[in-house]
C-alpha cells in the first residue's frame, strides 16, 4: 500500500522552527495560565487571551507547514526533529522532544484551525455563562495539550499532553457540574479513558525496556525507526505474538480508549453533557482523533514484520475493531432522539472509519477521514449548537422541526455538512475520505467482511443523518417559544467550515491524491485516467447506490412528516423490540453496570469489609496494646518519678526560703556577718598559727 | 614594751570604735564615719609596719598610706553622694527603712 519515497531524500538537520515548534503548544498553555488568575468578571479579557493565543499557534502552525510543504515541493523528505534529555538513571536516559513532518504539520494546522473556530463560536454560544473565563482557562488548556500531543516525538511526552488532554476533556464535560448528569459523564469519560490508558503505559514501559528509548525518530536510534524495529520483531512475546506486535496492540487500547473504539466507546455519547463547542472541539475534532493520530505516528511499530502488501496481527485487529465500531455504533445512532448524541454516536462510527482505514489502508487513508471528518463533523456540532441555541436550550430532536425557515443559514451549513458526513459523490470531502477507506478495504486480502460492515454502516450514516435533518430542519415547528437565528460569531465559523467541508475534497481525489503524496513523501501527479479505472467507477457506484438508499429510505420514513414527541418513531411501530435495543444502546451500559460496575462494587465491599474487619481490628489491637502500656507509663510517671522529683524540688524551695530570710535587705545586717566571718577568721588564723 | 605595739593597739581600738559606730549607728552619714575610721586604723597600721619593719628606708608603707587616703578620699565623696542621692529619693538616711533589696 505504502509507496516507497526513492525519490526523497531524508532531511536531517532542525530548522529554526522545528526548534521553536514547542511554541505553538505553550502559548495557549501559557495563555490558560494567565485567564486562570484572572477575576471571574474579566470576560472579553479571557477570551482574547485565549483566542490570540491560539491565532498565533495558528500562524506559527502555517508557517511551519509552509516549510514543509517547501520542502516536500523540494523532493525532501520533511522529518525534523529537537529533542532533549529529560533526566537521566543510570545508562538509561528518557528524552522528550518534538517532530516536524507532513503528518504533525498538517495536523497543527486542523487543529489550530478548527481549534480557532470554535474559539471564536463559543464567545457566542458562551456568552451568557456566568463562568466564562473558566470556560476559555480550560479550552486555552485543552488546545496546548493537544496541540502537544501532535508535535511530540517522545511516546512519553505524548503520553503526558495524552493525559493532559483527558484531564481538560474531563472538566469540559464536567463544566456544568451542577447537572448532576454532567458530573457523572466526566467522572465516566474519565475512567473510561483510563482503562485503555493503562494498556497504553504498559506499552509504553514494554517499549522503553525493549529499545532503550521512547523517542519517534531520532537519526536511526529512535523506536520507530528500523533498527529499533527489526530487535522488536526478533523479540517474541506470549502466544506467538512478536513484541512489535503486542506492544502495537496495548498501544492501540489506549487510542481505542481516548478515541471511544468498541468496547470503551461508552463514555463518548455521555461526554456530549458538556457545552456544546467543547463537544466539537473535544469529542469530534480534534481530542478523540487523537488516537487514531497515535496509531497514525506508530503506524512503523504497528506496521512491523509485514509482509508486502500483507498486514500484520496489530493492524487486523485495529481494523476488525474499527469496522465492527463503525457499523454498530451507526445503528445505535438510528435510534437516538437527542441531537448530540445523534452526533456523538456517528463520531464514534466515523472514528472506526479511520481505524478501518487505518488498519487497511495506512496512515494516508486513516488520516484523510480524520482531516475531512475534523471538518464536517466540528460544523455539524456547532450547526446542532446552534440549533439548541435557538431552539431555547432544547436537545430533543422531537421537540424541534421546520427550522429550515426560521435559521436558513444554520440549516444551509448543516445540510452542507450532513452531506459531507453521509458521503454525497464527487462535491463533498466526506466522500472522497470515506470513497478512500471503501476502496482499501474492498482491496484488503485476509476477508471481505470489513467492507460489508463499512458499506452497511454508510447507509446507516445515510439514513441517521437524513432522519435527523428532518426531524431538525422539515415539517412544523414542534417546540416552545420562537425559534430564533445564532449570532454572527457563531454562523461566521458554520460558514467558514462548510467552504472546507465541501473544498478538502480536493487534496484527496484518486485523480491528484495529493494528501497521500504529501505524507507519504511521494510526488502528487495529477491523473485524471483514474477517474476512468473500472475498479474506481464501480466505488463510485457503490457510493451513490449507498447514498441514495440511505437518504432515500430516510426521506420515505421520516421526510416533512417526523412525528411529535408523544407519538412513536416510525421504526418503532414497525419493530418495537429492534427500536427499544437500539434506543437503548444495545445493552452496552446496563451490560457494564451488571459486570464491570457491579463486580467493581461488589470488590469495594469486599475491601471496606477487610478495611473495618480484618485491618481494622489489627490497628485496633496494636492501639489497645500501646494504650495498656501507655497506662503503665501514667502510673510509674504519677507514684515513683513525679514522687522523686517533687520531693527534690520541695527540699531545693524550703532551703532558698531559709537562706532568704538572712537576706533583710538591711545593710547593717551584712555589715554585722561580715564582722562576725571576719572575727572567726581571725580566730581561725589565731589557732591554726599556735598550732 | 615594743613601739610597734603601741602603735597596734591604738591602730586595733581606732578600728573597734569604726566598727561599732558602722555597726550600730542608724545613720548612714555616721556609719560612713565609721568606715572611714576603720580605714585610717588600716593606714595607721601600713605606717607603723613600715616604720618598724626590715626595711624602714624603702618609702613603700608611706606610699600605700598616701594611695589609700587618696581612694579613701575618693570612696567618702562616692559615698556621700550616694547618701544624698538615697535623701532626695527616700527622704531618710536611717539604714533601717533602706530594706527594698530584702530577698
Amino acid at each position: 500500500m505504502m509507496q516507497e519515497s526513492i525519490s526523497f531524500t531524508p532531511q536531517l538537520a532542525a530548522s529554526a522552527i522545528a526548534r521553536n515548534l514547542w511554541l505553538i503548544p505553550a502559548v495557549p498553555i501559557a495563555a490558560s495560565g494567565v485567564i486562570a488568575v484572572l477575576k471571574q468578571p474579566r470576560r472579553k479579557t479571557a477570551s482574547a487571551l485565549a483566542i490570540g493565543a491560539l491565532s498565533f499557534s495558528l500562524l506559527l502552525a502555517l508557517i511551519a507547514f509552509a516549510h514543509v510543504l517547501s520542502g516536500w515541493a523540494n523532493g525532501q523528505a520533511v522529518r525534523e526533529t529537537a529533542s532533549f534529555t529529560w533526566f537521566q538513571t543510570g545508562a538509561s536516559h528518557v528524552d522528550l522532544g518534538w517532530v516536524l513532518d507532513p503528518l504533525s504539520a498538517i495536523m497543527l494546522v486542523m487543529v489550530t484551525f478548527v481549534g480557532l473556530l470554535i474559539f471564536i463560536y463559543s464567545t457566542g454560544y458562551m456568552a451568557h455563562d456566568e463562568n466564562y473565563t473558566r470556560f476559555f482557562c480550560f479550552l486555552s488548556l485543552f488546545a496546548g495539550a493537544m496541540l502537544g500531543v501532535v508535535i511530540a516525538n517522545s511516546l512519553l511526552l505524548l503520553f503526558m499532553c495524552w493525559e493532559l488532554v483527558g484531564l481538560t476533556s474531563y472538566l469540559l464535560i464536567g463544566f456544568w457540574y451542577f447537572k448532576p448528569a454532567a458530573a457523572a459523564a466526566a467522572k465516566k469519560a474519565f475512567l473510561t479513558t483510563r482503562v485503555g490508558d493503562v494498556f497504553f503505559l504498559l506499552g509504553i514501559v514494554w517499549l522503553f525496556a525493549q529499545t532503550g528509548t521512547l523517542l519517534f525518530y531520532n537519526s536511526g536510534t529512535g523506536s520507530m525507526e528500523q533498527a529499533a524495529l527489526t530487535g522488536l520483531l526478533a523479540q517474541p512475546a506470549a502466544w506467538g505474538f512478536t513484541a512489535a506486535s503486542a506492544i502495537g496492540l496495548l498501544i492501540f487500547a489506549g487510542a481505542a480508549g481516548k478515541s471511544g473504539q468498541f468496547p470503551l466507546h461508552v463514555w463518548l455519547p455521555d461526554a456530549m453533557e458538556g457545552p456544546t463547542p467543547v463537544s466539537a472541539l473535544i469529542h469530534a475534532a480534534t481530542m478523540v482523533a487523537a488516537g487514531v493520530y497515535l496509531i497514525a505516528r506508530v503506524y512503523p511499530l504497528m506496521q512491523a514484520g509485514a509482509l508486502t502488501g500483507g498486514t500484520t496481527t496489530a493492524l487486523t485487529v485495529v481494523t476488525w475493531v474499527g469496522a465492527f465500531t463503525a457499523l454498530f455504533a451507526a445503528c445505535i445512532a438510528v435510534a437516538q432522539n437527542d441531537i448530540k448524541r445523534i452526533l456523538a454516536y456517528s463520531t464514534v462510527s466515523q472514528l472506526g472509519y479511520m481505524m478501518a482505514g487505518l488498519g487497511m489502508g495506512g496512515v494516508a487513508v486513516g488520516m484523510f477521514h480524520l482531516i475531512t471528518h475534523a471538518f464536517f463533523k466540528a460544523l455539524l456540532f456547532m450547526g446542532a449548537g446552534s440549533v439548541i441555541h435557538g431552539c431555547h436550550e432544547e436537545q430533543d430532536i422531537r421537540n424541534m422541526g421546520g427550522l429550515k425557515k426560521y435559521m436558513p443559514l444554520t440549516f444551509a451549513t448543516y445540510s452542507i455538512g450532513m452531506l459531507a458526513l453521509c458521503g454525497v459523490p464527487i462535491l463533498f470531502s466526506g466522500f472522497w475520505s470515506k470513497d478512500a477507506i471503501l476502496e482499501s478495504a474492498h482491496g484488503w486480502p485476509l476477508s471481505h467482511a470489513p467492507y460489508y460492515m463499512l458499506v452497511f454502516g454508510a447507509i446507516l450514516t445515510a439514513f441517521y443523518m437524513t432522519r435527523q435533518v428532518s426531524y431538525v430542519f422539515f415539517g412544523a415547528y414542534r417546540g416552545h417559544g420562537h425559534p430564533h437565528e445564532s449570532p454572527r460569531s457563531m454562523t461566521t465559523p458554520l460558514a467558514i467550515l462548510a467552504f472546507f467541508a465541501i473544498a478538502l475534497g480536493a487534496l484527496g481525489t484518486p485523480a491528484w491524491p495529493w494528501f497521500r503524496a504529501f505524507l507519504e513523501n511521494g510526488a502528487a501527479v495529477v491523473d485524471f485516467h483514474a477517474f476512468a479505472e473500472p475498479a474506481w467507477l464501480m466505488l463510485l457506484l457503490t457510493s451513490c447506490v449507498i447514498v441514495t438508499i440511505g437518504i432515500g429510505l430516510g426521506w420515505m420514513l421520516y421526510g416533512s412528516k417526523s412525528p411529535a414527541a408523544d407519538q412513536p418513531d416510525v421504526i418503532e411501530r414497525a419493530a418495537p423490540p429492534l427500536w427499544a435495543a437500539l434506543r437503548d444502546r444495545l445493552y452496552i451500559d446496563e451490560f457494564y453496570g451488571v459486570t464491570v460496575i457491579a463486580f467493581y462494587s461488589w470488590w469495594a465491599r469486599v475491601a471496606d469489609w477487610l478495611d473495618r474487619r480484618v485491618w481494622g481490628g489489627i490497628v485496633s489491637l496494636v492501639a489497645f496494646v500501646f494504650g495498656l502500656w501507655a497506662t503503665l507509663n501514667r502510673f510509674l510517671d504519677t507514684n515513683v518519678v513525679d514522687g522523686a522529683f517533687d520531693k527534690s524540688c520541695e527540699e531545693i524551695s524550703t532551703s532558698g526560703g531559709l537562706l532568704a530570710r538572712i537576706q533583710s535587705g538591711r545593710v547593717q545586717t551584712y555589715l554585722r556577718l561580715l564582722a562576725l566571718a571576719v572575727v572567726v577568721l581571725a580566730i581561725l588564723l589565731f589557732w591554726s598559727g599556735r598550732a | 614594751m615594743n613601739p610597734l605595739t603601741g602603735y597596734l593597739l591604738v591602730a586595733a581600738l581606732l578600728f573597734s570604735i569604726g566598727l561599732a559606730g558602722a555597726l550600730t549607728r542608724r545613720n548612714a552619714i555616721l556609719v560612713l564615719i565609721g568606715i572611714e575610721l576603720m580605714l585610717n586604723a588600716a593606714n595607721l597600721n601600713l605606717i607603723a609596719f613600715w616604720r618598724y619593719g626590715p626595711h624602714p628606708e624603702a618609702l613603700t608603707g608611706m606610699m600605700f598610706a598616701i594611695f589609700s587616703i587618696a581612694v579613701a578620699a575618693a570612696e567618702a565623696a562616692v559615698g556621700l553622694g550616694l547618701v544624698i542621692n538615697i535623701h532626695r529619693h527616700a527622704h531618710t538616711t536611717n539604714l533601717d527603712q533602706m530594706n527594698r533589696m530584702k530577698g
